[in-house]
């Protein structure tokens, strides 16, 4: 695949692989498809750049944020892109709603439905809640992180950041550093920079690595992950990346044992300056944020040339609109309340 | 599919030069005057017309590239066109748009286009060319520059075909039906 960094190039043809009725993982995204949602990103970029942010494209539609778990720039984002698609946007977030009450998921999910919302966007602690949403309900769901499951809209906005400063993703070496045992976001960008033909290099403690990655029977040949590195030295693992993606130490998520102390993982696996001299000149660090900065990455490379962590909030708009855009709620028969 | 030939490679350079001179003559010159394209084969047309004014004219007007996709009035059924990057590098704050596009059909496209251009500023007019007008309005828009009217049935299609994006100069005209 050889996408144009600004699509100066018309596309031309070829069906296009939206719409979609939900968004849960990008496992079953075809490449066809990550392709035009990058695309699309790449058009709705220049409408969050212009000086009347608001086109109407889902005037009359309601995309209700339902978040079980703390957020900022993934719920914010949400929100922005649905406004600048003239969607109505409600925000419910599990502190101060029903579920206080001990109210179930499908209870308020019900609820909502019968409010009329087209397109619910969820997170939630456990993994597969979104998918429970998309059996039992109308409305087009969509995973804004699941546990520790999937995160696509951020491995979505990941893999559009690196085709914006690469024109390609194809070929680059992409070392993902960090707890991948708890890490959503690191799953999805597993799923889509393989599709899209990265070669992916994992580096963390093996007590923070999930059992089908840490060994490579368990990735046979046609494996989707079968290519993937596993590298516990973090100077040979960024050593020629043209990507190196923090991730986040799941603080919250994290049981006893797992880390002999934070001291230690932060002098083996922390992003320093000194570690980015090995990397590609111009290789690029990215962090889905928020960041536990002097943990898992230093504040002088977050903060440095290579750092393209705020572009990442800024795609993360654009990547949500295209998302939002892409997804179809199912129209009731004519003559019918919905 | 059956398709005869409307206008040929050299009678649709024939048919840009003498509209290009209409634009010219309508405005007073090519003062103030930009072109704005549609995506995806208006845009290619509006660049060319932009090159004819160059030479009649001396002064070469700016040319924009215009996505209707998001201002689209059937967006509510399952039609997601993948977009296509605006770029209108310019203010077109009190200017004179002419907005181009190969075929003016329903004139919805045109009327997302209006749309979409008042989002980027109060232009002094708007004006419409297009290559072919085959009929069948559905709303009350029609085109100040027309290459050339074509009567159509509605199981017919008009396909304009550029070097740009198709690698051939023509107008075709198809039917949708096949020859029994």
């Amino acid at each position: 695949m050889n996408l144009p960094r600004r699509n100066t190039e018309p596309y031309v043809g070829g069906a296009s692989p939206l719409p979609r009725r939900h968004i849960l993982d990008l496992d079953d995204f075809s490449m066809d498809e990550i392709k035009s949602t990058m695309q699309n990103t790449d058009a709705m970029r220049e409408v969050f750049g212009r000086e009347i942010r608001k086109v109407p494209t889902l005037r009359g539609k309601t995309v209700l944020t339902l978040f079980y778990e703390a957020s900022t720039r993934t719920r914010v984002s949400f929100e922005q892109a649905g406004k600048i698609l003239s969607a109505d946007v409600i925000n419910v977030s599990a502190k101060g709603s029903s579920s206080e009450k001990g109210e179930s998921l499908y209870n308020t999910a019900l609820t909502l439905q019968a409010m009329n919302a087209d397109i619910i966007v969820v997170r939630h602690p456990d993994s597969g809640a979104p998918y429970f949403l998309a059996r039992h309900l109308k409305a087009c769901v969509i995973n804004a992180g699941d546990g520790t499951h999937a995160h696509p809209t951020q491995a979505l906005l990941d893999m559009y950041t690196i085709n914006r400063h690469f024109g390609k993703l194809k070929g680059l070496k992409v070392t993902i550093v960090g707890d991948l045992l708890h890490s959503r976001v690191g799953r999805s960008n597993l799923w889509g920079l393989t599709k899209a033909g990265a070669d992916i290099t994992l580096c963390a403690p093996p007590t923070l690595l999930p059992p089908d990655l840490i060994s490579p029977q368990a990735r046979p040949e046609g494996h989707p992950f079968a290519a993937v590195q596993v590298e516990d030295d973090i100077e040979r693992a960024v050593k020629g990346a043209h990507v190196v993606m923090a991730l986040r130490l799941q603080l919250e998520r994290q049981v006893s044992g797992l880390l002999p102390s934070l001291r230690e993982y932060s002098r083996l696996y922390s992003i320093t300056s000194k570690r980015m001299s090995l990397a590609e000149p111009g290789a690029l660090v990215m962090h889905p944020g928020p960041m536990n900065e002097g943990v898992e990455i230093d504040s002088d490379v977050a903060h440095g040339a290579h750092s393209v962590i705020e572009e990442q909030v800024t795609n993360g708009v654009a990547v949500r609109m295209a998302v939002l855009y892409a997804v179809v709620t199912p129209t009731p028969p004519k003559g019918q309340a919905s | 599919m059956p398709s005869r030939i409307i206008l040929s490679t050299d009678e649709l350079r024939r048919t840009l030069a003498r509209m290009a001179h209409e634009v010219l003559e309508h405005n007073r010159g090519a003062d103030n005057v930009v072109l704005v394209g549609l995506l995806t084969r208006g845009f290619p047309i509006a660049q060319r017309l932009a090159q004819w004014i160059g030479k009649i004219e001396s002064i070469q007007p700016t040319v924009g590239a215009l996505d209707i996709s998001l201002y689209r009035d059937d967006l509510a059924g399952n039609i997601r066109p993948n977009l296509q990057r605006t770029d209108i590098p310019f203010p077109i704050e009190g200017k004179r748009v002419v907005l181009v596009d190969d075929v003016l059909y329903t004139g919805r496209s045109i009327r997302a286009a209006m749309d979409a251009l008042t989002d980027f500023g109060r232009a002094s007019s708007i004006q419409l060319g297009v290559v072919v007008d085959r009929g069948h309005r559905e709303l009350p828009i029609r085109a100040d520059y027309v290459g050339k009217n074509i009567p159509t049935a509605y199981d017919e299609t008009v396909a304009v075909k550029l070097e740009e994006t198709d690698g051939t100069d023509e107008v075709l005209i198809e039917s949708r039906i096949k020859a029994v």
